[in-house]
């Protein structure tokens, strides 16, 4: 389940040397045990492990068998075309943990990463505990918590028909579910529905997070980049406006 | 996967939700239609939409009436109004589709879920990846690209003539005809799936050289691959990698780290000798 390992930022686009802006919103950390070496007591593990994370004010928390606090609804009526509950449901995901999986938080700033780590640390649930982060965050993460870093693993990027890849914010957003199920043809639609001003970027990126089905899916992040987006494009329409072009 | 005819009012919502574009809504049929072989069985699309249960006689005359008025449809865009999309009983060699392109159906092979790796995730405990070597993952087909055993097994059998070793808890590994030659089964070839990862590892001095390979190679497949490369860190939680990689012109933005906070709680479990052990 490499699901977080390659989420795309401008990073892997340019040159070594080459500044690209920090991904400074984004942050996952999350436990995986071992079979029959740390899985025992998982379920209560997992959910202390998912109780810390809330404390903590996460963007988002899910576990790989049943999904993020954003989930399909199953028996929706026509109502929901007017009135849509977008409300995340976090112990819809403490109730779901029920054996073997993988849980994971989501945070947007640095300082809650760190601090949920600080807690985790303290717990001593026994299952093992990564970060996937930019690798300077991670590290530095790990000396303010007083942990020594065990192992690392960097994305070096894609090859290969790099050509069959959509745009670079549409790769930001949809690599955001590392599993796949975050299409690029959707994140380009939930684009353009925010750009003609059909859905806020909060609803479009409660669209998207749906979809992802262990919950690492970062809507904060997502609706930053679906901001970006429609005002990259409004404010060049207003220039040209004012141009007179 | 299929999209019954009976019940599809063709509104469409699911062709941009399918990651490998295998839904569109047929001219002379008026139903949305699953290209099979495209479709890789990830259950995204069933899975991942929300469901009314409406009636598709009823759906399909307020369609018609908006249609005529060319009203512009603004409904909610992850909903399938009808629950026309349903799983189909898949049997081998297509049954390998959803093992690795529907993350929450967890591998025989390993019992993890997603693609169903550990990597070095769980390198606190089972010490896979040990100090000196390097780890890599080389995934195929993510994201959303796909990918055909026939491309995996080009990779495969040009890393197992470098040498290589195989990670032998990794489900590629156990599809594999010969492992020594990298050849993977020949009746699973023409599958596609969502993505596929190959695990390896080598002494930390061959990283250029796989490197250099997966470079090669992947310039002749049909396909993506996004790869990923490991190491254990020193007791001072320095490595050496990122240096090796930067060396090589390679962006190492992002990663994994592995706080090495895991360890054995089960009474009487036998975990390598090299594992478990926590950094003071």
């Amino acid at each position: 389940m490499t699901n977080t390992l390659h989420r795309y930022s401008d990073h892997y686009a340019r040159e070594p040397g080459d500044e690209a802006r920090p991904v400074t919103d984004d942050f996952i950390v999350f436990a995986m045990a071992t079979k029959g070496v740390n899985d025992d007591d998982l379920v209560r593990k997992y959910r202390s492990f998912l109780e810390i994370a809330l404390r903590h004010d996460p963007v988002n928390v899910g576990d790989a068998t049943h999904g993020g606090w954003l989930r399909p609804q199953k028996d929706l009526t026509p109502l929901n075309h007017w009135k849509r509950e977008h409300r995340p449901d976090p112990d819809a995901v403490l109730r779901g943990i029920d054996g073997p999986t993988t849980v994971a938080a989501v945070f947007d700033t640095f300082e809650k990463m760190r601090a949920f780590v600080e807690d985790l640390a303290k717990a001593d649930l026994g299952v093992s505990i990564n970060i996937a982060a930019p690798m300077d965050a991670a590290h530095r993460c790990c000396r303010e918590a007083g942990i020594t870093r065990h192992s690392v693993e960097y994305s070096v990027g894609f090859k290969g028909r790099v050509e069959k890849l959509p745009d670079a914010r549409t790769l930001e957003l949809s690599t955001m579910c590392g599993h796949g199920m975050v299409s690029a043809s959707f994140a380009r639609k939930m684009q353009d529905w925010v750009k003609e001003n059909r859905r806020t970027p909060a609803e479009a990126a409660a669209y998207l997070a749906r979809f992802c089905s262990c919950g690492v899916f970062n809507t904060k992040r997502a609706e930053r980049l679906l901001e970006e987006s429609r005002a990259g494009s409004v404010a060049a329409g207003e220039r040209s406006r004012r141009d007179g072009g | 996967m299929r999209i019954d005819p009976k019940k599809c009012v063709a509104c469409a919502n699911c062709v941009p939700v399918c990651p490998m574009g295998a839904i569109a809504v047929s001219p002379a049929l008026q139903r949305a239609v699953v290209d099979t072989d495209a479709c890789v069985e990830c259950f995204t699309c069933y899975r991942g939409m929300s469901k009314e249960h409406m009636n598709p006689t009823f759906v399909r005359a307020v369609r018609r009436l908006a249609k005529l008025a060319r009203f512009r449809f603004d409904p909610e865009p992850d909903v399938c109004p009808t629950d026309a999309i349903t799983p189909e009983e898949l049997v081998w060699p297509r049954i390998v589709r959803r093992a690795f392109s529907d993350p929450q159906v967890p591998h025989e092979s390993t019992g993890i879920h997603g693609r169903g790796t550990a990597e070095v995730k769980t390198n606190d405990v089972t010490g896979r990846v040990k100090a000196g070597e390097a780890g890599f993952v080389i995934e195929f087909g993510r994201p959303g690209v796909g990918t055909r055993f026939r491309d995996v097994e080009r990779m495969t059998t040009a890393l197992a003539a470098l040498p290589v070793a195989f990670e032998p808890m990794n489900p590629v590994t156990t599809l594999m005809s010969d492992v020594q030659r990298g050849t993977i089964r020949p009746d699973i070839l023409g599958e596609k799936v969502l993505s596929v990862i190959v695990e390896i590892k080598v002494p930390l001095d061959r990283v250029p050289a796989v490197l250099a390979c997966v470079r090669d190679v992947s310039r002749k497949l049909d396909t993506v691959v996004a790869v990923g490369v490991s190491t254990r860190c020193d007791p001072e939680g320095a490595e050496p990698l990122r240096a090796m990689l930067e060396r090589e012109g390679l962006p190492a933005y992002r990663g994994k780290t592995n706080l090495g906070l895991g360890r054995v709680t089960v009474t009487g479990a036998q975990v390598p000798a090299a594992s478990g052990e926590r950094h003071p």
